[in-house]
């Protein structure tokens, strides 16, 4: 199984470089990537409830983490999914981008996201999943801000990246409160990370249990964009609409979806876990469909509607009785089909006529006739209207609530609302652009190409074939899928009617009342979009993605004020700040170990004093000199008699080495600094007082530091090591040398690599600076 | 410098440093020498043929360009380390060839290694010397 | 003579120190320098004193003389020799570059020109 993430990601990087060989048909051919997984996945059809497959590569073995995946029927419901509409939006955006020269980015970048998304699905292990859950962020962040050179993209891209990136966190932090409290009930380190094995230990008792329901249900919240964190997604609408397409309305924001199903069964028991799910689901749905009614761009009409689907699906887990998971199972796939769908069509007309303005696109049936087929089957799909699989699943829905009695009729209550909405805008989806009067200005409109219609007609045609003989759906997937959320074997037996039943006819009569206000309501959308929209924008303005600004903008200050406090950009003021911090820094311990250094008795020899003492008088005549020249001499002379002292202690090599790079030094700044203007005095007497007295004081400090060794008992063992071995094992006789090309040759490496930077760089600057300067004479 | 008593000892100082840069880079094993010490004495010789003719005269001497010393240096460092692999020892490890020659001189991968790192001494320095001083 | 020599480590911080302080970015190539010096005999200092025993196996016998020099320290001064050279090189020729582009050697004077 971790072929089938590591192909599309290994296409992904393939994919710039195949763009440049293929042009337009990359698209095409990266497409058979998603559609040889996709048939590798459906092998494994039709699947029995509770069936799974497991497979574990060993990755971190001392926390227990290993590359865990499993094959159930939610991850290859999943699975199905991500490959199909991933095939069916590269084909499409191949088209929709056939001529833009970052196709192949784009490519790469879907393919990136494809391999992610099914990392997530498959991981058994939390952590696995965890890793693949952020690189569908970045991914998303990567794709949102496709047009970078837009300021908008940019600030919807890093919007999302830092709400669903904070999200992230907060589920890290869940998951390895999870873990830990999964540790302590009793699992096995190489159990403990694993979903599978968590879901067989009962972890409600943990004091742990809660804070970790909290952060997970905050992580996936944020990736599902769930109100209050609902605004990154339309916002997330700046994107090329294949993205919009396939991440931000079929897979990734499914993601959270996707989470809470899968911990489904480890939180199942608590009654937080419902409450929480029910009541964010129930709000999110129902404000999410009413800020969608006021939007006038096709795409932001979408998004809202998306996260107001996105609403009924964490409600309806958080439901979680039988027939609530049923009614997730039926709703998650017919969302995906259609509104993928959808997206498309909002592409191909905005393709076609240069605008996403539902109130300017109409009429456009005779021009774009199978775009508006598959447009109006989609729309009715959402609108859930029979034989289509959205009423199956609306069906369901109000099935499953009427179980739950007083409860129930809250949210049927406040779903019929949210439903009368979505009605009314899956009408105006489908009857505005194609029907009415031409406008003006589209004229030009024409049928998008054929790798567009594929799409959107596919994917609605799906939804017809699923919703007439739902059967099919149930026995190969449903029923397993329904399984691996619940914990417990459910059966499904899909029919778009279910005979004359108090409990179906209270349904089906909720259901006609809903198309019927839904339909009055689209009737009178156009007068009132004008109202609606401005109240929506009022409300906006003070909602959630308001905190958002705030929050970032106030962060941007506190770090531009923290950067130009510390920041001066004055190397003086920085040198002394660093031996001022040396000096405080220093003090305290190096007084602490006098008493050891002042016990020090050392011998000394005349010569050796004297020589010390010349090496001072060179450096303080180096310090001092007026004259650049001399100063560059008296710091040779400086360097040769630290050689001689190398030379009395047993160094010969240094001795050697010191005396060859004094001599290249001298001729280096030479050659450097000969045509330089005198020194001159930059600083006030004060100052440099000043200074001398940092300098000073930092010198003591290092001078106590170099006694302060005499108080460290190193152990000697490395050393005697290396040199007992030099001569049998490395035939050297020369322990240093050995030490440099045999014991530590990978550190010398190292070295001699920066040498060789260094030399390079010395010839950039001056070469570049010297080609440069050609320009501007021949200019 | 237009010296001709410096050019002329140039000339005859010049080979003897490099003959003897090589001396202390072969011996470096056992007395004191080695790569960074050979290197930099080489680099000494060139420029000291740099300044007693110029930079281009010290370019032709050398022959090959220092940037293409540096580059065959970090090579062959690098390059010795991956000789062990073929043993199917780690990476660095040192291999010696059983030859005993008639000086105290061992072969193997270390001694490689040793060259790789005059090679780099000498090309970066010179590199540094000769592009400064053609400025 | 460790006391001496910790003397010597000190007093060429404190001169490679006031260097560095200079505003001028020649003095700072030359505050460098010493820095080096100073660091290299911290170092060496640090690894113990020792006189005419070098950490060379004598020809004939398999292991140094006892009370050898420490050649771990020995080592790594030398590549920091070689290394603090080639660093300086590149140093200097990019304050010479700032000096030719700025006019100027101050450094607080290059600050007010990048503005």
């Amino acid at each position: 199984m971790l072929w089938v993430i590591l192909i599309p990601l290994a296409a992904a990087a393939a994919a710039p470089l195949l763009h440049r060989l293929l042009r337009a048909h990359v698209a095409a051919v990266l497409a058979a990537v998603p559609i040889g997984l996709a048939l590798a996945i459906a092998t494994r059809l039709p699947l029995e409830p509770g069936a799974a497959w497991t497979e574990v590569l060993p990755w971190i073995p001392d926390l227990g983490i290993a590359l865990a995946f499993r094959l159930d029927g939610l991850s290859l419901t999943f699975g199905l999914l991500i490959c199909g509409i991933g095939a069916l939006v590269l084909l499409y955006a191949g088209a929709y981008m056939r001529t833009d020269s970052r196709l192949g980015r784009l490519c790469g970048l879907l393919l990136l996201f494809l391999g992610a998304m099914l990392g997530v699905v498959f991981s058994d292990d939390v952590f696995v999943l965890f890793v693949f859950w952020e690189l569908t962020s970045i991914a998303s962040y990567l794709l949102i801000g496709f047009k970078h050179e837009k300021q908008d993209a940019r600030d919807a891209a890093r919007q999302a990246l830092l709400v669903t990136g904070a999200g992230g966190l907060a589920l890290l932090a869940g998951l390895v409160l999870l873990t830990i409290a999964a540790s302590q009930m009793g699992l096995s380190t190489d159990q403990v990370s694993r979903i599978s094995a968590l879901t067989t230990v009962d972890l409600s008792g943990h004091v742990l249990f809660v804070p970790a329901l909290l952060l997970i249900v905050l992580g996936a919240f944020s990736k599902s964009a769930q109100m209050p964190l609902h605004f990154w997604l339309p916002n997330a609408m700046t994107a090329p609409t294949p993205v919009s397409a396939y991440l931000h309305s079929a897979t990734m924001v499914k993601a959270g979806v996707f989470l809470l199903a899968r911990l489904n069964p480890v939180f199942g028991e608590s009654l937080l876990w419902h409450l929480l799910l029910m009541a964010t689901g129930a709000v999110t749905m129902l404000v999410a469909a009413a800020m969608a009614a006021g939007q006038t761009d096709l795409k932001r009409i979408l998004a809202y509607t998306t996260v107001s689907v996105l609403g009924t699906l964490t409600m309806l887990i958080g439901v979680g009785t039988e027939l609530a998971i049923k009614a997730a199972v039926v709703y998650l796939v017919a969302h995906a089909c259609y509104k993928a769908a959808l997206f498309m069509i909002a592409g191909s007309l905005e393709h076609a006529t240069g605008t996403r303005d539902i109130r300017q696109l109409s009429g456009l049936f005779r021009a774009m006739p199978v775009t508006a087929i598959s447009g109006i089957l989609a729309a009715l799909n959402m609108a859930g209207a029979p034989p289509l699989f959205g009423f199956i699943g609306k069906e369901l829905l109000l099935k499953a609530k009427l179980d739950l009695e007083y409860l129930g009729v809250v949210l049927i209550l406040i779903a019929s609302l949210a439903n009368v909405l979505l009605i009314a805008l899956a009408l105006v989806v489908a009857v505005w652009p194609f029907f009415g009067r031409r406008c003006p200005g589209v004229t030009l409109a024409h049928e998008a190409p054929l790798l567009m219609l594929l799409g959107p007609l596919l994917l609605a045609v799906t939804g017809l074939f699923v919703g007439l003989i739902p059967g099919t759906f149930d026995s190969a997937l449903g029923s397993a899928m329904a399984t691996a959320i619940s914990g417990r074997p459910i059966v499904m037996e899909l029919k778009l009617w279910h005979g004359v039943s108090p409990v179906a006819l209270t349904a089906l009569g909720i259901s006609a009342a809903t198309l019927t206000v839904g339909f009055a309501l689209f009737l009178r959308l156009r007068e009132w979009l004008a109202h609606i929209a401005i109240a929506v924008a009022r409300i906006g303005r003070r909602g959630p993605a308001r905190v958002y600004d705030l929050l970032f903008a106030s962060g941007l200050a506190l770090a531009e004020r923290v950067t130009r406090l510390t920041e001066t950009g004055s190397l003086h003021q920085y040198v002394r700040l660093v031996l001022l911090a040396l000096i405080v820094a220093c003090l305290y311990p190096l007084i602490r170990c006098f008493p050891v250094v002042s016990q020090l008795s050392s011998s000394w020899h005349w010569h050796e004093v004297l020589l010390v003492l010349l090496t001072l008088v060179g450096a303080a005549a180096a310090v001092f000199s007026r004259s650049r020249l001399s100063a560059i001499a008296l710091l040779g002379i400086t360097g040769l008699l630290i050689a001689v002292l190398f030379a009395l202690f047993s160094a010969p090599d240094l001795a050697i080495t010191q005396i060859m790079v004094e001599a290249l030094t001298v001729i280096l700044l030479v050659l450097i600094f000969y045509r330089l203007p005198q020194f001159t005095a930059f600083r006030t007497r004060l100052a440099r007082v000043v200074d001398a007295l940092v300098a000073l004081a930092a010198g003591t400090i290092m001078a106590g530091l170099v006694l302060a060794t005499a108080t460290v008992h190193l152990s000697p063992t490395v050393s005697e090591q290396l040199a007992r071995m030099s001569k049998p094992e490395a035939y050297g006789r020369n322990v240093v040398n050995v030490i440099l090309v045999d014991f530590r040759a990978m550190d010398t490496l190292g070295e001699i690599a920066v040498v060789a930077v260094a030399g390079l760089g010395v010839y950039a600057l001056i070469k570049l600076k010297r080609r440069r300067r050609a320009e501007e004479g021949t200019a | 410098m237009n010296s001709i008593v410096f050019k002329t000892t140039t000339r005859v100082v010049t080979p003897l440093l490099l003959a003897f840069s090589l001396f202390m880079l072969l011996r470096g094993h056992n007395e004191p020498g080695g790569g960074f010490i050979g290197g930099l004495l080489a680099v000494t010789g060139f420029a000291l043929y740099a300044l007693a003719f110029d930079a281009r005269q010290a370019h032709a001497l050398l022959r090959v360009s220092p940037r293409t010393l540096t580059t065959i240096g970090l090579l062959l460092a690098v390059a010795s380390g991956c000789l062990a692999w073929l043993a199917g020892q780690p990476y660095m490890l040192g291999l010696w060839l059983p030859v005993e020659l008639p000086v105290e001189l061992k072969l193997g991968t270390v001694l490689l290694f040793d060259i790789g790192v005059y090679l780099v001494v000498l090309g970066a320095a010179l590199l540094v010397l000769l592009t400064l001083s053609e400025e | 003579m460790f006391v001496v020599m910790a003397l010597l480590v000190g007093a060429l911080y404190a001169a490679a120190f006031y260097l560095l302080l200079a505003r001028s970015t020649v003095k700072l190539i030359f505050g460098l320098l010493l820095l080096g010096h100073a660091a290299n005999l911290l170092i060496f200092s640090a690894g113990g004193l020792v006189r005419a025993n070098p950490a060379i196996v004598p020809s004939g016998v398999e292991a140094p003389l006892p009370g050898y020099a420490d050649p771990i320290p020995q080592a790594l001064i030398l590549t920091a020799i070689v290394i603090s050279f080639a660093v300086l090189a590149f140093a200097a020729v990019l304050v010479k570059r700032a000096y030719v582009e700025s006019g100027t050697d101050d450094s607080e004077e290059m600050r007010t020109t990048e503005q």
